[in-house]
């Protein structure tokens, strides 16, 4: 099975500081991965670059059956492409509804002339309604998002994510903030999207990590230090030196 | 656009519904169709607050909407009056010298002609030679064109490159203010072609209808800039009712998040920028006519500041707060200035009004962004009770339970 996403030998610097160095990374079309790694290990860094938000210095991003480079591609063109990205803290249109922030991401023509023209269908309703379900919102349709608590929009992101059908799936830190239940909802929603699509998830929590039960990469100081299973990395002494040894 | 459009928007239907009564209103007070209670130069002013209120929409669209707060539209505004401006005294002053040629017996040749109406125009700037940026100034058709084409065009190219470069916020600001006052320290300059700080003038006598009077065409022009704004009102009304409006809000509020959901943020910018220059050039054709003179001044960068002002004070966000900025503000600003109130006596000094307008202004300004930021229109909110959620200052929380950043981390 090939990539479909290959990171490559990439490096960015901040002002003298590697955030990444010659960091390389793959996934499959259909895989769930976990990127563990201590505070300040290049995890957010990473996204930002596959999601076109930073630049690398060097190396090569390739994505989709085509191997087409993301690099020098706008962040819009690359979120068109099939790659969404949830950020760390719930990013909604807090002075929208939930209805007009899912018909917001729903997949459809982004041109401003083609979105002059657009109404939603009664597929799309039917869509926006099926996905507020989904993340239990369905009766908050109407309501504006910045109404919602931290976890609701939690899960409008989420929904938003879904409604996007990315291919490609960058989850970061999706379990800040949720009840342990919400977590676990949060979890089997992960795997299940990942048998459809490549999901990445960047998370701090072992327990949550455990329960994902896939293929971990451990980062540090912006390389790859370890990949395997939980139980591999967890055994491996460079891991437990530099992170799990911290506690 | 169809009936539920108007039901799910109840306050288009009532701005329109006010425009017709007004301008109905208005025509039966004019001298030319009515009973005359309203000057002439009254129903001109009138008419300009209507070009102005359409000028203020634009604004809305890309600063209240889109949060871009631009701060050189009435650059275009004046563009289309000058471009309009050149036609209108290009053909009024060929009328006057075909007639005065007609005088020697041999009709003119159009050497003559051309001849005649350059030294008539550019007399005042001690040329006599039509520049080439005069050369369509004959053609109505093509000068309408012209009036749109050129601050669209400009828009386009000056839009493209701020927003390519991601130019955001204040910079955006200090960049179109830099914009309108180039063009206008290039306007000053005799060279120009357009006749320096003379500008243009005579620009609301009509070719070809020497004999009507100004009573019939200033009810005209108020009709034509009543019609502009209703159309140019249901048409934005439309436009940001749907999903556009959606997606620029989401601009205003958060445009990293919008690129990642895959919207090219940067057209979006460059297609409302050059949109609201066209309005703004369209409001600029009917005003100038009604204005009767054009010159440099009109693009001073507190032009477009004033716009900013109404739009601020009407209410950004709403199509009928703009429109309630622009015509209070403009048509108190015309009531102070025009010098007919009487001044103060405060001991020694007077307190004239002509002079201290701007204060009152400016503080009228500052108290609404403090105070009011939904400006006039709050008013109309509060009274369909859309009210922000009260959280006393405090961001939503997690929900009861939910495990916090700190203890995830554990
Ligand atoms: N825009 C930036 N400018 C300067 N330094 C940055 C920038 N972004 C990230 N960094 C630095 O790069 C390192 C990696 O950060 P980040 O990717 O956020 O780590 P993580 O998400 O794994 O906690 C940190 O040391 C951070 O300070
Ligand atoms: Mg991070």
């Amino acid at each position: 099975m090939s990539a479909l996403l290959e990171v490559s030998g990439i490096s960015v610097s901040f002002d003298g500081f590697r955030a990444i160095n010659n960091l390389s990374f793959s996934i499959g079309p259909a895989e769930l991965r976990a990127i563990i790694g201590p505070n300040g290990a290049g995890k957010t860094t990473f996204m930002d670059i596959v999601t076109g938000k930073t630049r690398p210095d060097q190396g090569t991003i390739t994505f989709g059956e085509r191997a087409v480079s993301l690099l020098g591609m706008s962040e819009a063109r690359i979120a068109r492409e099939g790659i969404g990205r949830k950020f760390q803290r719930p990013t909604v249109f807090e002075d929208q509804s939930v209805q007009d922030n899912l018909l917001l991401a729903l997949k459809a023509a982004r041109s401003p002339w083609c979105v002059l023209i657009w109404k939603p269908k009664a597929s799309d309703l039917a869509r926006v309604q099926v996905l507020a379900h989904e993340v239990g919102l369905a009766d908050q349709l109407q309501r504006k998002s910045g109404e919602l608590s931290h976890g609701q929009k939690q899960w409008l992101e989420i929904a938003m994510l879904l409604a996007q059908e990315p291919r490609l799936l960058l989850v970061d830190e999706p379990a800040a903030g949720m009840t342990p239940s919400e977590r676990e909802q949060t979890t089997s929603l992960l795997v299940s999207l990942a048998k459809t699509r490549a999901v990445v998830v960047v998370e701090h929590d072992m327990d949550f990590v455990r329960r994902l039960n896939c293929r971990v990469t451990v980062l540090h100081e912006g390389a790859v230090l370890a990949e395997g299973s939980l139980d591999h990395v967890t055994r491996d002494q460079q891991v437990i030196s530099v992170y799990l040894g911290r506690g | 656009m169809s009936r539920s459009f108007f039901a799910k928007h109840p306050s288009v239907l009532i701005f329109i519904a006010v425009l017709a009564i007004f301008t109905i209103m208005v025509t039966l007070a004019s001298d030319a169709y009515g009973f005359g209670w309203l000057s002439t130069s009254y129903i001109k002013t009138l008419g300009k607050t209507l070009s102005l209120c359409l000028v203020a929409l634009a604004m809305d669209l890309i600063w209240g909407y889109a949060g871009i707060l631009t701060l050189g539209h009435m650059a275009f505004f004046a563009l289309g009056g000058y471009l309009i401006g050149m036609w209108l005294m290009y053909a009024r002053t060929e009328e006057i010298v075909v007639q005065a040629l007609a005088h020697g017996g041999l009709p003119a040749t159009p050497e003559e002609i051309s001849q005649g109406i350059a030294s008539q125009i550019f007399g005042v700037v001690g040329t006599s030679d039509l520049p080439a940026i005069w050369s369509f100034a004959y053609s109505l058709p093509l000068q309408l064109a012209l009036a749109l084409a050129v601050p669209g065009l400009l828009a386009l190219v000056f839009g493209w490159l701020a927003f390519r470069s991601r130019v955001t916020g204040v910079y955006l600001s200090i960049l179109t203010q830099a914009m309108t006052l180039a063009l206008a320290l290039y306007l000053y300059q005799n060279d120009s072609g357009l006749r320096g700080n003379n500008g243009l003038s005579g620009l609301q006598n009509l070719p070809g209808l020497t004999e009507t009077s100004q009573d019939l065409v200033s009810i005209w022009f108020f009709w034509a800039s009543a019609l502009a704004l209703g159309l140019g009102y249901l048409t934005l009304a439309w436009a940001v009712s749907g999903k556009f409006g959606s997606v620029i809000r989401a601009i205003r509020d958060d445009e990293a998040r919008v690129r990642f959901l895959g919207y090219p943020v940067e057209l979006y910018k460059l297609f409302l920028f050059t949109l609201t220059a066209l309005i703004a050039a369209l409001a600029g054709v009917l005003y100038y006519p009604q204005a009767g003179i054009i010159n440099p001044a009109e693009l001073a960068p507190i032009a477009s500041i004033y716009l900013a002002v109404w739009v601020a004070i009407g209410g950004r966000g709403r199509l009928y707060g703009a429109v309630i900025g622009a015509a209070f503000v403009s048509l108190l600003s015309s009531v102070f200035t025009s010098g007919r109130l009487p001044n103060i006596p405060l001991g020694p000094v007077w307190l004239s009004w002509v002079d201290w307008w701007l204060v009152l202004l400016g503080a009228a300004f500052v108290a609404v962004t403090l105070f009011a930021p939904k400006g006039i229109s709050g008013v109309f909110d509060r009274y369909q009770r859309i009210a922000p959620p009260d959280r006393k200052g405090a961001p939503l929380g997690p929900a009861d339970g939910s495990l916090q950043k700190q203890e995830a981390q554990a």
